[in-house]
């Protein structure tokens, strides 16, 4: 077989001292250059993302910013009083949940060494699911139904993590992991399904069926530090642990060879990405494909390297959902469930970045 | 050489038992391994090439006597600090995300990294010189997971000389290599020893052992344990005792070799060489 610059394993290869100079001030290059332009995408993400928020901020019926800087002094008023009350609020949050997604997604990918990964193969957004419609039927209110569902996001994943830790035994504990989270999750699926079948068919059982759609119809101020604490914690912590999440990705025993304390790296990488998980989905529903896809998209656009892979999932599913939302809340008189959307437009994507991907391996 | 001029050995096993659990696999091994010496593992499928190796590597703590490292056993040394005197060269295989080859040679860095730091500039540094010290400089750019398995190989390697290790465990660093490749990878086994780094490999193949002329332990069935030499130890009666089939030595002017032997028996059958006075003979 013959490779293209196919020079020998041996020492007499770089003993041919102008070649290997050359190729090495060439290689030299070309990796800075694709860092630098690694961090040009996650410059342009992050003007990109500004632009989109302020766009979206005077997207809807009401002339936001005529009306902001126009000359009647009441309709200012009441401007302001959508802008903070409303259009910031619905802004932030679909911000914020396209980045804990993507930011989830990302981190699993990675952890489990596996593309395929999306945030709630734990059983997250099952466990949530199911703590929503419980708190729908105990007539728990808003942010009873949030916090319940938050709770059983975490207890799901936790079972997992903890069943998995238990079987484990020097087995492959990523498997053993995956094979836990299905178990759980088909289990809280199944609670759900109990839920609604005790469920009041006229008033709870749609408002479960809602829920569960995904939507950001009926985001409050309050559910957006809901969102912003847990996404600055969990963000920060993945933030710090993106170089790990490299060697992770090599498998338990590589990275235990190269230093690293592989099992308390797993629960931290796995306590932030439920953490974020959790909370978005308690306010949002189950907004699906966002932390498939968006990962995907990202290394698509600057390779598999965590270290500019986190930021630019991150600020992607940022701005991938805050359109999608835009176009969910403008494109009809009444509002669509945001989970139709994103797998609308996430499924023909996945389909052409994995078309993409085998073109380019081959 | 004699013990005393070799010094203190850079990676013991004093009456080593190794398995999964409370069952040893392996029972009383006791190994010595000096700097710029390299040791040959060698055995059948099943015997526990593996938990030895995994046991040397920390994977799994001994079921009975100890690993040294330097003066320590293995269980005393902190993750990070283990790493940066052992490196693991694992065995080939097809990674799931495309790193580049200067990547996943900067991954070996990740032992020196204070908290949760990336590598500096200084780590990329000293990436670049791995990858040179090979000569496969010119794959830097190039997608980890596209190259053929000897370049692959040849870049784990850079990534351990990278993590500036006293010991490199390579688990059958030739299994997946063509016979040119093989015989490059042995001869960069042998550059890096006369640098200074001690090498344990495992391999399927005698005659590795022969080329590489260092020490083979031999892992044969119910707790049959042979090293020294690789002349001394792979003689034909030994190989024909511990692989179950004859084996025939042909000592050449400047190499020695061994081949299994397969032919007619008596009857006509397809066996392991004809009935013959000088077949070596397996003890059973």
């Amino acid at each position: 077989m013959m490779r293209k610059g196919g020079a020998p394993h041996s020492a007499e290869a770089s003993g041919n001292g102008r070649e290997a100079l050359l190729a090495r001030g060439g290689n030299g290059r070309g990796i800075a250059e694709a860092r630098r332009r690694a961090w040009a995408v996650v410059a342009l993400l992050g003007v990109l993302l500004a632009v989109a928020f302020v766009a979206s901020l005077g997207l809807g019926r009401f002339e936001l910013f005529e009306a902001l800087w126009g000359p009647d002094p009441e309709k200012a008023e009441s401007a302001l009083y959508v802008l903070f009350g409303m259009r910031l609020p619905r802004v932030m949050a679909a911000a914020c949940v396209g980045a804990m997604l993507a930011l989830a997604g990302c981190a699993y990918q990675g952890l489990f060494r596996n593309p395929m990964v999306s945030p709630d193969i734990l059983g997250a957004s099952a466990g949530a699911g199911f703590g929503a419609a419980l708190g729908i039927l105990l007539s728990l209110g808003g942010i009873g139904v949030q916090v319940c569902a938050f709770i059983t996001g975490v207890i799901a994943v936790a079972a997992s993590y903890s069943i998995s830790q238990r079987l484990a035994r020097g087995m492959n504990t990523v498997l053993m992991l995956v094979l836990c989270g299905m178990v759980v999750q088909n289990l809280f699926t199944a609670f759900t399904s109990a839920v609604k079948f005790v469920a009041d068919p006229n008033s709870q059982l749609p408002e479960i069926t809602f829920w569960l759609m995904g939507g950001l119809a009926n985001v409050t101020k309050e559910n957006v530090w809901w969102l912003l604490v847990p996404l600055v914690v969990g963000g920060a912590v993945l933030f710090s642990l993106r170089w790990k999440l490299n060697v992770m990705s090599l498998g338990d025993e590589e990275a235990l060879a190269l230093g690293v304390n592989t099992k308390k790296t797993r629960l931290w990488i796995v306590g932030a990405a439920t953490l974020v998980t959790s909370s978005a989905v308690s306010v949002a529903g189950m907004v699906g494909w966002v932390g498939l896809i968006i990962p995907h998209l990202a290394r698509f656009l600057v390779g598999p390297d965590n270290r500019v892979l986190v930021p630019v999932s991150f600020l992607l599913g940022a701005v991938f959902l805050l359109l999608v939302d835009d176009v969910c809340r403008s494109i009809y008189t009444t509002e669509i469930p945001i989970s139709i959307f994103t797998a609308i437009i996430g499924a023909p994507l996945f389909v052409y970045l994995i078309y993409k991907s085998k073109a380019g391996a081959s | 050489m004699t013990a005393a001029a070799l010094g203190q050995p850079v990676l013991e096993t004093v009456g080593l038992s190794c398995g999964y659990g409370q069952q040893p696999v392996l029972k009383d091994i006791s190994l010595q391994l000096h700097k710029g010496e390299v040791l040959c593992i060698l055995g059948p499928n099943g015997v526990g090439k593996t938990t030895l190796f995994k046991t040397l590597l920390g994977f799994l703590p001994p079921c009975g006597g100890s690993v040294l490292l330097g003066d320590r056993p293995t269980a005393e040394w902190g993750r990070r600090e283990f790493a940066r005197e052992i490196a693991y060269i694992p065995q080939l295989h097809a990674p799931q995300f495309s790193y580049t080859v200067h990547d996943v040679v900067l991954m070996g860095r990740t032992p020196h990294l204070q908290g949760q730091a990336s590598p500096s500039r200084q780590d990329d540094e000293i990436a670049r010189d791995a990858l040179e010290r090979l000569g496969i400089s010119h794959l830097a750019a190039r997608d980890y997971s596209a190259l053929s398995g000897g370049e692959r190989q040849m870049v784990l390697i850079a990534r351990a000389l990278a993590q500036q290790p006293k010991v490199m465990v390579m688990d059958e660093p030739c299994a997946s290599l063509d016979f040119g490749n093989q015989a490059r990878m042995l001869a960069q086994v042998l550059r890096l020893a006369e640098e200074g780094l001690s090498v344990v490999m495992t391999t399927h193949d005698p005659n590795h052992a022969f080329l590489l002329d260092g020490n083979v332990i031999c892992l044969g069935r119910d707790g049959f344990v042979r090293t020294g030499k690789a002349a001394q130890v792979l003689t034909e009666a030994g190989m024909a005792q511990l692989y179950g089939v004859p084996v025939r030595v042909h000592a050449g002017a400047d190499s020695v070799a061994c081949v299994p032997l397969i032919g007619r028996d008596d009857n006509g059958e397809v066996g392991h060489g004809a009935a013959g006075e000088d077949r070596p003979k397996i003890e059973q």
